[in-house]
C-alpha cells in the first residue's frame, strides 16, 4: 500500500485520466486506421509503455532539478542541431536524424522540451529586474535551434519549438504593445518569409487555398482529408467502416493525419468529444501553471500546455482544410514514438508541477 | 480558486525553496509577488481565450463539413470508392443453318496498356518486350490502334498470351504501372476463309465507329465492349449479336482496384443467328472455284434464303478481330486479286447471255413474239437504215431460230432484234420486276445496285436521249448493263419460283439466348409477278434444253440425274473493235471475258436456284457451268466431287 503510494504520489489523477481518455480513442482508432495491423498496434504500446515511463520519471523529478538541468539539456540540444547540420542523415530529402551509436536521433524533437526550459529559466532568473533586452536574449535564444530547425527543413518541428517560445515569452509577460507591433511587423514582412520558403512549403499553402489546383499532388492529401470528416456526418461511418481510411484514400492515415479517418469514422460525436477532451487537458494544464509556485514552474507549466494545444489546433487545423498541411502530429493520437515520448514528457513536467504546489501546501 | 488563494502560497513559498534563493537574490529591487502573478493570471486568461477562440473555430469547421456540408462529401466519398464497371455481353454465335458454329467467342489473355498512365509509352514497350514476346507487328498494330483510337483508356500491345507469359508478367507487374493483363472474349472463325464474305468480321471499336453509336444513341449498351461487326452478317445483325450491357457497382481503392462487388446487373448475351447457308455446299462450292476468281450465290427459291455465297478468294477473318497488323493489311489491299472485295454483293458485271431467258420471258408477256416465230440468222443484226453489224458470236449465224432455240443455242441475233423492237422503258419496267437495277434488300451492307438502262437514266447519267443502237446490245446483256452475281441468281430464284419474289437473306432465325425462343427472318413472300404460266414453262423447259445435248451447257449437263435448267453468259472485259475476231487464247489472262451461269434445279420444282461467275474465266459452259453441276449435284444428290471440276477457259464454244 505505501508502495503503491509512492508509485502514484507524484501522479496527478486527473490529468493521466484525461490523457488516458485521449490514449483510448487515440489506440481504437489507430487499429482502424492500421488496418488492424498487430505490428503497429504492438509497436505502438511499447512506444506508449516508454512514453509512460518517461512521464512517471519526470513526474518523480522535482522542479528544482528541472530548474538546474535547463541550460545543459538546451545547450545539448543545440550542440545537436549543429551535428545535424553538418553530418546529419538525409530522409526524404531532410536532414533531421542524427547517428548516436546504434541509433538514430532527431535533436529538433528534443528541443520542444528542451526550448521551454530554457526559457522558463531565463525569465525565472531574470523575474526580479525584467527588463526588454530580457526578451531580446529570450528572441535570440529562440531563434538559433529554430533557423537550424527550418534549414532542415522541418517547417513542421520548428513552428512548434517557435510557439512553446513565443508561449514562455508572452506569459512572462511581453507587453501588449510590442507584441502588438511584433504582429504588424511579422503581417508586413510576410511577402519577405514567402521568399524564403521552399517551393513545397509554397506549394502547401497555394494547395491550402485552392486544393482542387492539384487534386492528384500537393492537393491530394486536403482534399481527401476534407472529404473524410465531412462524409463523416453527425455519427460517423463508425469503427472500421471508414471508406476513404480502409480504401486507402487518405494518405498517411495512421500519423499525421489519423484525425481524418477519427472523424470519418465517428462523426462530429467523435470530433466534438475530442475537441472536448483537449480542452480539458489544457483547462487542467492551465490550471497547474496558475498554481505553480514559482515563474519557472508557471512559465514551464504554461508553455507546455500550450504546446499540447498547439499541436492539437494544427493537426486538426490541417487535416480538415483550414491550415497548410505541415508535419505535425494528433497529439497522444498520431502513431510514432517520438511524439509520443515528447508529449508524456511534457504531461511529466506538469504533474512536477503540480506535485511542487502540493508539496507546498502540506 | 481565488487569486488571493494563489497570492497567499506563492507568498509563503518566497520564504524556502527556489523562491526563497530567488528572494534573497533580489533582495536590493523592489518587487511585487502580487502583481506578478495576477499579470501570470492575465496572460493564461488571455492564452485560455486564444485556445476557446481556436478550438472555436475547429468546431464551427467540422458543423461546416460535417453537417452543412455532409451530402456534398457523402457523395464525394462515394464517387470515390464506387466505380460502375460495365459488364460486357457475350456475343451471339453464328451457326450454319445445320447448326455448326461459325463464329464464336473464346477467351485469352491480353497484355493491354492504358497511355494516359505511361509516361514514355516506346521505353515501356521496350521493357515490356523482355518479358513477354512483343513482335514489331505487335508495335506497328499498337501505334496504329493508337492512332485510330484517341480516346481508347486500354489498348493491346500483345494479344492471345501463353501461360508462360502471364506468369512472367504476373511477377513483374509491379514493374509496369498502367499495364495490365485483361481476361478479353475474342471472336474465333473456326472455318477461316471459308464463307468469309458471308460472316464478315469484327474489329475494334474505333472513333468513327463510336460517332455512329453515339448518333444512335447505344454507346451506352457499348460501355466495356471494344468489338463490333465491320462487315458482312457481323455487321448488318450488330444488335442482335451484341447483346445488353449489364453493370456492376464496384468498391475500389485509391489504386484503383477493386475491393468487392456491391451489386450487379448481369448482362445479356446477344442472339445467337442460325444462316441459311449450308455450310458443307458452301465448302464445295468454294473448293469448285479452284484458283479461280468470283463468285456464287445459290439461292432456295421457296423461301429466299441463300443456301451459298461464294467470293472468291476469301480472306481469313480472324487477322481482323485484334485488329489487324499493317503488313497483313497491305498484303490484302494491294492483292491484284482483291480477296477483301464481296464480288457476289457488289461485283457489277455485264450479265452476257444469262438475260437472254428474262428477255425471252419479256417477248412473250409484252407480245413482241410468239413461241413459233423465227428468224433466220445470218450471223449478224443490222437496224433498218443502217449498215452497222451487230455480230452474233457464231460467225454465220445460227440459221433459222425461233425462241426455245436462241435460248438453247443462244442466239444473239435473235435478242439483237427483239430489243431494238423493245421499247427501252418498257423492257426496264419489265425486267426491273426481277430485281435488275435494284438491290435486293439482302441482309449484308454494301450491295451494288447493278444497272437496268432506261431513257431516264441516261439522260441522267449522259445528259442524251436514247438511241435505237443504246437497245441492241442491251438484248444480249451487255451496252450498259451491269448486274451483280446475287442479282442474277435472285432473278434465276424468282424465274424459277414462277414470280413469286423473296428477298434474298442469309439469316434464317435469330435464336433469343435467354429464352430460346427463335425468330424466323422474313419467311413470307414480298411480292408476286404476274406471268403467264405457259409462258414460263416454255423459258424453262428451253432453259433444260440448254444443258441437254445441243444445248449451249451440254458438257456440263451430261449425265446429271435431275432436270437441269440453265443458261450460259459471257460477260466481254474489254470492247472489241468492229470486225475483229476475239481470241481467248491471245488476250492475256486478266483481259479474258468473265464466264457466267445461272442455273436451277430441278426444273419441275426447284429447290435451288443459282448464279455462278468466274472472272476471266472464258465462255459460260467452260468454266461457269461446270462448278454450277459440281454444286446441284452435292445439293440435290448428296454426292461430293471426288476431284474439282475441271476448268477449262479453252474449251471450245458449244451450240
Amino acid at each position: 500500500m505505501r508502495l503503491w503510494q509512492r508509485f502514484t504520489g507524484n501522479i496527478d489523477g486527473l490529468l493521466l485520466a484525461i490523457v488516458a481518455l485521449i490514449v483510448t480513442l487515440g489506440i481504437v482508432t489507430l487499429y482502424s486506421a492500421t488496418n488492424e495491423s498487430s505490428t503497429r498496434m504492438t509497436a505502438q504500446f511499447v512506444n506508449l509503455a516508454v512514453a509512460l515511463a518517461a512521464m512517471w520519471i519526470v513526474a518523480q523529478v522535482p522542479t528544482q532539478t528541472l530548474l538546474r538541468s535547463a541550460v545543459p539539456v538546451y545547450l545539448i540540444g543545440l550542440a545537436l542541431l549543429v551535428a545535424v547540420a553538418v553530418g546529419g542523415d538525409v530522409v526524404n530529402g531532410a536532414r533531421r536524424w542524427l547517428h548516436v551509436g546504434v541509433t538514430r536521433i532527431q535533436p529538433s524533437e528534443m528541443m520542444k522540451i528542451a526550448m521551454p526550459l530554457m526559457l522558463a529559466w531565463y525569465f525565472h532568473r531574470r523575474a526580479a529586474t525584467l527588463g526588454l533586452g530580457d526578451y531580446l536574449i529570450a528572441a535570440v535564444l529562440l531563434a538559433v535551434p529554430t533557423a537550424l530547425i527550418i534549414r532542415q527543413p522541418d517547417l513542421g518541428t520548428a513552428l512548434l519549438v517557435l510557439a512553446t517560445g513565443c508561449y514562455v515569452i508572452f506569459l512572462a509577460g511581453l507587453s501588449w504593445r510590442i507584441i502588438l507591433g511584433l504582429v504588424i511587423a511579422g503581417a508586413a514582412s510576410l511577402p519577405l518569409v514567402w521568399t524564403l520558403l521552399h517551393d513545397y512549403q509554397k506549394r502547401r499553402i497555394l494547395t491550402l487555398l485552392d486544393p482542387s489546383q492539384d487534386p492528384l499532388g500537393s492537393g491530394y492529401h486536403t482534399i481527401q482529408a476534407t472529404i473524410a470528416v465531412g462524409s463523416g456526418g453527425l455519427g460517423g461511418k463508425g469503427w472500421l467502416n471508414g471508406t476513404q481510411a480502409h480504401l486507402e484514400f487518405i494518405p498517411e492515415r495512421h500519423t499525421d493525419f489519423i484525425f481524418a479517418v477519427f472523424s470519418e469514422e465517428f462523426g462530429l460525436l467523435g470530433t466534438s468529444v475530442l475537441l472536448l477532451l483537449y480542452s480539458a487537458l489544457i483547462a487542467r494544464g492551465l490550471m497547474i501553471a496558475a498554481n505553480a509556485p514559482t515563474p519557472f514552474s508557471r512559465l514551464l507549466a504554461g508553455s507546455v500546455t500550450l504546446i499540447f494545444f498547439t499541436y492539437a489546433f494544427v493537426n486538426m487545423g490541417m487535416v480538415s482544410g483550414i491550415l497548410p498541411v505541415v508535419g505535425v502530429p494528433l497529439p497522444f493520437i498520431s502513431y510514432g514514438g517520438t511524439a509520443l515520448v515528447t508529449l508524456f514528457l511534457g504531461v511529466g513536467i506538469l504533474m512536477s508541477v503540480a506535485r511542487e504546489r502540493k508539496l507546498m501546501q502540506t | 480558486m481565488s487569486t488571493g488563494s494563489i497570492g497567499r502560497n506563492l507568498f509563503t513559498s518566497q520564504s524556502r525553496g527556489i523562491g526563497g534563493r530567488l528572494g534573497s537574490r533580489g533582495l536590493g529591487e523592489y518587487r511585487d509577488p502580487e502583481r506578478e502573478v495576477r499579470r501570470f493570471h492575465l496572460r493564461l486568461a488571455a492564452a485560455g481565450a486564444l485556445v476557446l477562440i481556436a478550438f472555436g473555430v475547429l468546431f464551427g469547421r467540422f458543423i461546416y463539413l460535417q453537417v452543412i456540408q455532409h451530402s456534398y462529401y457523402h457523395t464525394k466519398a462515394e464517387d470515390n470508392r464506387i466505380s460502375v464497371v460495365p459488364l460486357p455481353p457475350n456475343r451471339g454465335l453464328i451457326m450454319d443453318r445445320t447448326g455448326v458454329v461459325l463464329a464464336r467467342n473464346h477467351s485469352a489473355y491480353t497484355l493491354e496498356i492504358q497511355p494516359d498512365q505511361v509516361d514514355d509509352l516506346d521505353a515501356t514497350i521496350d521493357a515490356l518486350a523482355g518479358v513477354v514476346d512483343i513482335q514489331s507487328r505487335d508495335r506497328k498494330r499498337f501505334k496504329k490502334l493508337r492512332e485510330d483510337m484517341r480516346g481508347a483508356e486500354s489498348l493491346p500491345i500483345k494479344t492471345r498470351l501463353s501461360d508462360e507469359e502471364v506468369a512472367r508478367f504476373a511477377a513483374n507487374a509491379y514493374r509496369f504501372p498502367g499495364v495490365a493483363i485483361k481476361a478479353r472474349l475474342y471472336r474465333e472463325y473456326p472455318f477461316g476463309e471459308l464463307a468469309s464474305h458471308v460472316l464478315g468480321y469484327i474489329g475494334r471499336i474505333n472513333d468513327r465507329d463510336l460517332q455512329w453509336l453515339e448518333s444512335r444513341d447505344l454507346s451506352a449498351n457499348y460501355k466495356g465492349t471494344d468489338f463490333m461487326g465491320k462487315t458482312g452478317v457481323e455487321q448488318f445483325y450488330e444488335q442482335e449479336l451484341h447483346g445488353s450491357t449489364g453493370s456492376a457497382h464496384v468498391e475500389i481503392d485509391a489504386g484503383g482496384r477493386s475491393v468487392r462487388t456491391l451489386s450487379s446487373h448481369a448482362p445479356t448475351a446477344g442472339n445467337s443467328l442460325v444462316l441459311t447457308l449450308d455450310l458443307k455446299l458452301q465448302e464445295v462450292a468454294e473448293k469448285a472455284f479452284g484458283s479461280y476468281r468470283g463468285a456464287l450465290v445459290a439461292i432456295d427459291p421457296s423461301t429466299g434464303g441463300i443456301l451459298a455465297f461464294v467470293s472468291r478468294p476469301g480472306y481469313d477473318p480472324n487477322l481482323f478481330v485484334d485488329g489487324i497488323d499493317p503488313q497483313s493489311w497491305e498484303r490484302l489491299v494491294k492483292d491484284p486479286d482483291k480477296p477483301l472485295s464481296n464480288r457476289a454483293l457488289n461485283g457489277a458485271y455485264p450479265p452476257g447471255s444469262t438475260f437472254k431467258p428474262f428477255m425471252a420471258l419479256m417477248a412473250l408477256e409484252l407480245g413482241k413474239r410468239t413461241p413459233e416465230y423465227a428468224i433466220s440468222d445470218p450471223g449478224y443484226f443490222s437496224l433498218p437504215g443502217q449498215t452497222h453489224r451487230y455480230r452474233d458470236w457464231k460467225v454465220g449465224g445460227h440459221g433459222m431460230v425461233n425462241l426455245r432455240r436462241s435460248i438453247v443455242i443462244s442466239c444473239d441475233t435473235y435478242y439483237y432484234g427483239l430489243a431494238s423492237d423493245t421499247d427501252i422503258d418498257k423492257l426496264n419496267e419489265f425486267l426491273s420486276q426481277f430485281g435488275f437495277g435494284e438491290r435486293s434488300g439482302i441482309d449484308v451492307r454494301g450491295e451494288h445496285k447493278g444497272l437496268l438502262p432506261s431513257r431516264a437514266w441516261k439522260k441522267k447519267r449522259f445528259g442524251e436521249r436514247w438511241y435505237a443502237g443504246d437497245s441492241v446490245s442491251v438484248g444480249i446483256g451487255q451496252g450498259y448493263n451491269l448486274t451483280t452475281p446475287l442479282q442474277l441468281a435472285q432473278a434465276t430464284a424468282i424465274l424459277a419460283n414462277n414470280g413469286v419474289v423473296y428477298r434474298p437473306h442469309l439469316v434464317r432465325e435469330v435464336v433469343d439466348t435467354v429464352t430460346g425462343e427463335r425468330r424466323a427472318i422474313e419467311p413470307e413472300p414480298i411480292r408476286k409477278i404476274s406471268l403467264h404460266p405457259k409462258w414460263v414453262q416454255l423459258v424453262k423447259s428451253a432453259m433444260v434444253d440448254v444443258t441437254r445435248p445441243g444445248g449451249t451447257a451440254a458438257r456440263a449437263g451430261a449425265g446429271a440425274e435431275y432436270t437441269f435448267a440453265g443458261k450460259t453468259g459471257t460477260a466481254q472485259v474489254i470492247a472489241m473493235k468492229q470486225d475483229e475476231k476475239y481470241d481467248e487464247k491471245k488476250v492475256s489472262e486478266r483481259f479474258r471475258d468473265h464466264a457466267l451461269f445461272i442455273s436451277f434445279a430441278p426444273a419441275e420444282a426447284p429447290r435451288i436456284a443459282l448464279a455462278v461467275l468466274v472472272e476471266n474465266g472464258g465462255h459460260g459452259s467452260a468454266t461457269a457451268a461446270p462448278i454450277a453441276r459440281v454444286v446441284l449435284d452435292y445439293f440435290l444428290l448428296d454426292k461430293k466431287p471426288e476431284q474439282p471440276p475441271v476448268l477449262d477457259p479453252d474449251a471450245p464454244e458449244e451450240g
